[in-house]
């Protein structure tokens, strides 16, 4: 049984036909990595969005169902559906230097969750804050409890923003694109301690990516998307040795090299863009018999 | 350190703002038409008495040589005699001052409600009908000037349904035991509600009227600001730890978003004094803006000086505190 499955997941702007995410469907099992890549567009953030309840007011799910062990999420009360999701799941953001509030000290960033929605003792939250922030390697997370974001870097601010992922332990935590906005230096340390934490802790991971080098890394499993439909869906190694579907393959083969670094870079070709978009089609018409 | 010497080089460049004020007004209010001496003598006055006044009140001497008497009057405390009433102007200004000082604090306490309930109830309600019929409101609120909201005010609740007073500071007939002037405070710390609610009752229309407009601005600009912080990815992530949109808009966006609109505050509430002076007039309120209105109608040059320095003093004053305040709130400007 999966710790979150997502069935036939369709939403679109609203009041426009465009759809965003083309019954989609997708398993994360208790404990696994998955990764869920995808061009810029492709819905893959939309998907950790609908999860977690925070997607833009303008966008509209129009079917589907998201189960997290078995609850339906969609099917919950607003109030009930956060309180379930603050204490199962939780974010590691993109942008680290956005991701903290600049007018509050990193203590109480860590520790709210724990003391406001999971009613644990300040002293308790402030106690596991501190382990955590020595758990991501932070040294003297004394001190670093009582700054403010912006006298931190943006490699220590990710960590933090890891740190308090974790802190609740959820059984779920979406990471989105949580190196992208990282010097290439500090994206591989990120990298390693995103695993490190998730292999200690056990947690399901939903790693929202559009580099199939990290996905190599971190993930077991992966889910491949275009606009909006699921294309693939592999573990690991039948991926990186068969890819089944024509777009997997181009988007691997477009993968830039590390062994060649001067290599010409190899575009998707089109022919496979537009076979692609053909698939999409299609997919509508037949969703709309 | 650092904090204390932006601190002196705000009160220094202060100093410099109120002395080019002090010149600007002594010399302005003795170039433009109109004599004192010929206002207070009555008709028939000879030639004589009119020369005889002038002296006493130092006006034969040339303008530079009267502005520097009255400045070293008034860095030793002395602003002159008011030559309507003969009485010290110091005096007589600060006599007045609180009245306006509680009005103006109380207006603007009523418009930062106000203003601070439509952003955020606009912000909570983003998207329905009620964010679209506020924004309405706002803009009505905005376009209409403070003392046509007043003359608005006197007739719906003075009038129509006579719920406030629609003149003076409090009823004429009541017993004061106040040995100062802020009456509105005092009631309070004396506990004598019933006068303090006598006091509110004749404030209230009058703040209103000066609140609205400046609502409307703190309301729109502050709603703007947290639309813009809403979209951020630690407001984002705060939903995500199950908050609500309330606690979220409270706890996460309103301390960031609260900062422009803090500065625009400040610099709103000095128009919101200079705007006692119409206010005032039309309320019948007995505070410097009424009192600017006698000064100016009968030429009494000192008395207008005084109570000009003194608006200058509230205004740089206030602003000196905005920006001490923005700098409390941003953690980013204390540490820097």
């Amino acid at each position: 049984m999966s710790y979150l499955s997502i069935h036939n997941l369709s939403a679109r702007l609203k009041g426009r036909p465009d759809q965003i995410l083309r019954r989609v469907s997708l398993e994360v099992a208790a404990g696994e990595v998955r990764g869920l890549v995808g061009e810029s567009g492709a819905g893959k953030s939309m998907i950790g969005k609908a999860i977690l309840g925070t997607l833009p007011h303008a966008v509209e799910i129009t079917s589907g169902q998201i189960l997290l062990d078995g609850t339906d999420l969609l099917a919950l009360p607003p109030a009930q559906r956060r309180a379930l999701v603050g204490s199962k799941c939780a974010l590691i953001p993109q942008d680290p230097l956005t991701a903290l509030n600049p007018s509050r000290r990193i203590g109480p960033q860590i520790t709210n969750r724990l003391v406001d929605i999971l009613r644990w003792s300040r002293a308790d939250a402030e106690k596991r804050a501190r382990e955590l922030l020595a758990e991501v390697q932070i040294p003297d997370p004394e001190r670093v409890m009582r700054s403010y974001p912006h006298e931190l870097s943006g490699g220590m601010r990710q960590r933090i923003l890891i740190a308090s992922a974790f802190a609740a332990e959820p059984k779920l935590i979406i990471a989105d694109e949580p190196t992208t906005a990282l010097d290439v230096t500090v994206q591989k340390q990120i990298l390693k301690l995103i695993a490190a934490m998730q292999a200690r802790h056990g947690t399901a991971l939903l790693f929202v990516t559009h580099d199939l080098g990290v996905v190599s890394k971190v993930c077991q499993s992966l889910s491949v998307l275009y606009a909006g439909i699921v294309l693939e869906d592999s573990t690991i190694p039948d991926f990186f040795h068969a890819p089944k579907h024509p777009y997997s393959r181009a988007l691997l083969a477009a993968t830039p090299k590390y062994t060649d670094p001067d290599g010409s870079l190899t575009p998707v070709p089109d022919a496979v863009i537009a076979a692609t978009r053909a698939e999409v089609a299609a997919a509508d018409r037949s969703a709309h018999v | 350190m650092q904090f204390f010497q932006s601190v002196l080089l705000r009160l220094s460049t202060t100093f410099v703002t109120l002395l080019g004020v002090a010149v600007i007004v002594f010399f302005v209010i003795r170039v433009v038409p109109g004599n004192p001496i010929a206002m207070m003598l009555p008709p028939g006055a000879t030639e004589s008495d009119v020369t005889r006044l002038t002296a006493l009140y130092g006006l034969d001497k040339s303008i530079p040589e009267q502005f520097l008497i009255w400045i070293s009057g008034v860095i030793q405390g002395d602003f002159g005699t008011s030559i309507t009433t003969k009485q010290p102007v110091l005096q007589l200004v600060l006599n007045r001052l609180p009245a306006t000082l509680e009005l103006s604090v109380m207006a603007l306490i009523i418009a930062i409600i106000l203003g601070g309930l439509m952003a955020l109830t606009g912000t909570r309600l983003r998207g329905t009908k009620t964010e679209a019929a506020i924004d309405v409101t706002n803009g009505m609120a905005l376009s209409v000037p403070d003392f046509l909201w007043g003359l608005i005010l006197i007739l719906t609740f003075g009038v129509l349904l006579p719920i406030f007073h629609i003149s003076g500071r409090v009823t004429p007939s009541l017993q004061l035991p106040f040995t100062t002037n802020f009456y509105l405070t005092e009631a309070v710390l004396r506990l004598r509600f019933d006068l303090w609610l006598d006091i509110a009752a004749h404030m209230f229309m009058p703040a209103l009227a000066l609140a609205i407009p400046l609502a409307a601005i703190i309301g729109q600009l502050l709603k703007q600001s947290l639309k813009e912080t809403m979209h951020l990815d630690y407001v984002t992530l705060a939903r995500t730890k199950g908050y609500s949109e309330t606690h979220v808009i409270l706890h996460e966006a309103l301390p960031n978003a609260i900062l422009p609109t803090l500065t625009l505050v400040g610099v709103q509430f000095t128009f919101l004094i200079g705007g006692t002076v119409i206010i005032e007039r039309l309320f019948s309120y007995e505070g410097l803006g009424n009192m600017a209105i006698d000064a100016v109608i009968n030429r009494d040059l000192p008395l207008i000086q005084g109570i000009v320095i003194l608006f200058a003093v509230i205004f740089t004053g206030f602003n000196l505190l905005v920006d001490l305040t923005y700098a409390a709130l941003n953690p980013r400007l204390r540490h820097a």
